[in-house]
């Protein structure tokens, strides 16, 4: 059992680095924002669960990973898909419910599906993929494979039953994979501490034998830090690791969302944490980075996001004939 | 025991039992999870010496979690693996449904295509061991209702015996359906019995004056009443549709352009059942074939009561069938 201890930040990104984690995390913002003016022009329907205030979470996980890895997130996925290298045209047009779209259209904003990276969901059903996560990761055991299973959850997740069978098979399994709980303190509408007798979630893992570490999900390099350690756990002694990242979501839950169960003035405070100035600022700071090299990423995430929305408006609808199809392999052969 | 005509005499549970044995010989990727399936031998001795021929890495014993390790089964097939899934009974499959129903049958189509889940997962059933309410199940409509399932019930031994091998080569989630309350009962089938197809309903007996259409713990129970029926002059015909999603059409439509009368057989409760299905699409396609409405016989709505003999008219009885038969066919 690894103590439960806080993770430091020490070491600086060099620039190539740093650019890359400042830039994933302004493309994911600038994508939500731009996912929210879509949605009230009704060019996106259904639900849509915006990951702002979160970015250095999928983006400091996400980057101590490898792409034999496989990945499974929640509906509030698509920094995860942006970073796990899926095609931002390609979500914004499965957003769009277009064919072009990286499930076809038929998945939406909460079903991101690809296969060549490995990217498996997109599951709107909280805690439904942890099991699934542990079944994946058995799969590689039992076929040697290197590879591990990282698995996104929120803590709302931690609260169903499948979070507490999932972390008892993986350990009694002994199986490589990754248990990151996005802790952004609210289920839905449901503070933590309505939610949970223990909020502190990682005094759940000793329960179940499994290695944990808490960090500050605000924080991108204590996120990436603590994951490669994590993995480096994982891929020593072949054994799950639950890894909270403690953060905020600075929108509300949904589009449907009157955010009627906090205050202002706690958004506002969690503000001050943004992982984005907090990450640019450190970089100017230690002259890493320079205002031309701010301005040409600004430039460059509004283009690729552009480029995104241009490619999803040119998508093209599946034809209803079509209805029928993806429910069988056997007749399909794909 | 080998007979003369090269046919062998085993109980259900020998057929079940070999059935699984034969999966795990011939799909090395597969492997057999479930509730006390090793060290117990399984919670009906199905699987019993099964651990101690394949070893623990095949056999494995899972904690009481079926959403987990349901779960963990799909997670494993949509990661290269051929995994056997066996849920104890149908009773605490509800607590796997969510797994079944928002994963297994619907990830294939929500990834447009791009991950199908070739898993298996084998439910015990039935109604008729005085297991009282919560142990008496026959919940085969419930999966059936299911796009992206194919669902199965072994009503014989040869299918018991033979689904599991051909399911196993299914690119999609499959439910098989065994029948407790069979477990004990013999019959003969081929020496050579091995995988069965798993796409048509079968014609079990051929008979001219009445399709009586079951699966299930209905099947031996039809076969029963026919052959009793044959001596009062009746020729009944007896369809086991053994697969139950998607339903083969073909068979059952075939069937009542021959007899011109139906009668539907099972034991799940009587409204919106397998029955309800079959029924209907006798109606929107043969219609006119027949000579008579076509007659359901279902289990009666009520929890399943403790006491043997409320338990008994809970369900269609041989008895019940031969009654229902003759009394549709005594205005000729």
């Amino acid at each position: 059992m690894e103590a439960i201890k806080p993770i430091q930040t020490t070491l600086l990104p060099d620039k190539t680095y740093g650019m890359k984690l400042l830039y994933q995390m302004m493309l994911i913002r600038r994508f939500e924002q731009k996912s929210a003016e879509l949605y009230t022009k009704e060019k996106i329907r259904g639900f849509l669960h915006l990951y702002v205030g979160e970015e250095a979470v999928a983006v400091g996980v996400m980057n101590s990973l490898s792409m034999k890895d496989n990945i499974l997130c929640t509906y509030r996925e698509h920094g995860h898909a942006l970073v796990r290298g899926v095609s931002p045209g390609a979500i914004m047009a499965e957003m769009y419910g277009k064919q072009e779209g990286c499930s076809r259209g038929r998945g939406g904003s909460m079903h991101l599906f690809d296969a060549k990276t490995k990217f498996f969901g997109g599951n709107a059903i909280v805690a439904g993929h942890l099991p699934v996560a542990v079944g994946m990761a058995l799969a590689a055991k039992k076929q040697k494979k290197d590879e591990i299973t990282c698995c996104f959850f929120g803590e709302g997740a931690a609260a169903e039953g499948e979070f507490h069978e999932a972390m008892n098979l993986a350990t009694l399994w002994s199986v490589p994979v990754l248990f990151v709980c996005e802790n952004n303190l609210y289920a839905m509408g449901t503070a933590i501490r309505f939610s949970h007798s223990v909020v502190e979630l990682e005094k759940k893992a000793p329960g179940y034998g499994i290695d944990v570490a808490a960090v500050d999900g605000m924080d991108v390099l204590a996120v990436e830090k603590a994951a490669k350690e994590a993995i480096q756990k994982i891929k020593q002694t072949g054994k799950p690791f639950f890894l909270v990242c403690n953060t905020y979501r600075f929108r509300a839950h949904s589009m449907f969302d009157a955010e009627l169960y906090r205050e202002k003035t706690e958004v506002e405070e969690w503000k001050k944490r943004d992982p984005i100035p907090k990450l640019q600022e450190l970089l100017m700071n230690e002259n890493i980075i320079s205002k031309t090299d701010m301005d040409a990423m600004n430039t460059q995430v509004e283009k690729e996001v552009q480029q995104a929305v241009d490619f999803a408006e040119a998508g093209t609808w599946e034809p209803v004939e079509d209805l029928a199809k993806y429910l069988y392999r056997e007749k399909e052969k794909l | 025991m080998m007979s003369t005509n090269n046919t062998i005499k085993l109980t259900y549970r020998e057929a079940l039992k070999q059935g699984i044995r034969d999966a795990l010989l011939k799909e090395e990727k597969s492997f057999l999870l479930g509730e006390d399936v090793g060290r117990y031998g399984g919670a009906f001795a199905v699987s019993k010496g099964l651990l101690q021929e394949f070893g623990p890495e095949r056999i494995m014993d899972v904690p009481l979690s079926e959403s987990g390790f349901v779960g963990a089964g799909i997670g494993a097939a949509l990661n290269g693996m051929r995994p056997i899934v066996e849920v104890m009974t149908v009773n605490f499959s509800l607590l796997a449904m969510d797994q079944i129903v928002n994963n297994a049958a619907t990830l294939l189509h929500m990834s447009g295509g791009q991950m199908n889940v070739p898993v298996v997962i084998r439910i015990s059933c039935g109604i008729g061991r005085q297991l009282a309410a919560q142990h008496s199940h026959s919940w085969e409509p419930l999966f059936a209702h299911i796009p992206g399932l194919k669902v199965l019930s072994a009503g014989t031994h040869e299918d018991a015996r033979g689904m599991l091998l051909t399911a196993l080569q299914s690119p999609d989630p499959v439910i098989i359906f065994e029948y407790t309350f069979m477990l004990n009962t013999e019959a003969e089938i081929p020496a050579n019995a091995g995988a069965v197809d798993i796409s048509k309903a079968r014609v079990r007996r051929e008979g001219k004056d009445i399709s009586i259409i079951t699966y299930g713990a209905g099947v031996y129970k039809a076969l029963d009443a026919a052959k009793e029926l044959m001596a009062t002059g009746v020729n009944a015909e007896v369809i086991d549709l053994r697969i139950l999603r998607p339903l083969d059409d073909e068979t059952i439509f075939n069937s009542v352009r021959k007899t011109h009368r139906v009668l539907l057989v099972e034991e799940a409760w009587g409204a919106v059942n397998i029955s309800s299905e079959v029924s209907a699409r006798i109606m929107e396609n043969v219609f006119y074939e027949l000579d008579a409405p076509v007659q359901r016989l279902g289990g009666v709505e009520i929890p399943i009561p403790y006491p043997k003999h409320l338990e008994d008219a809970s369900i269609p009885q041989k008895d019940d069938i031969i009654n229902k038969v003759t009394k549709m066919l005594q205005h000729d």
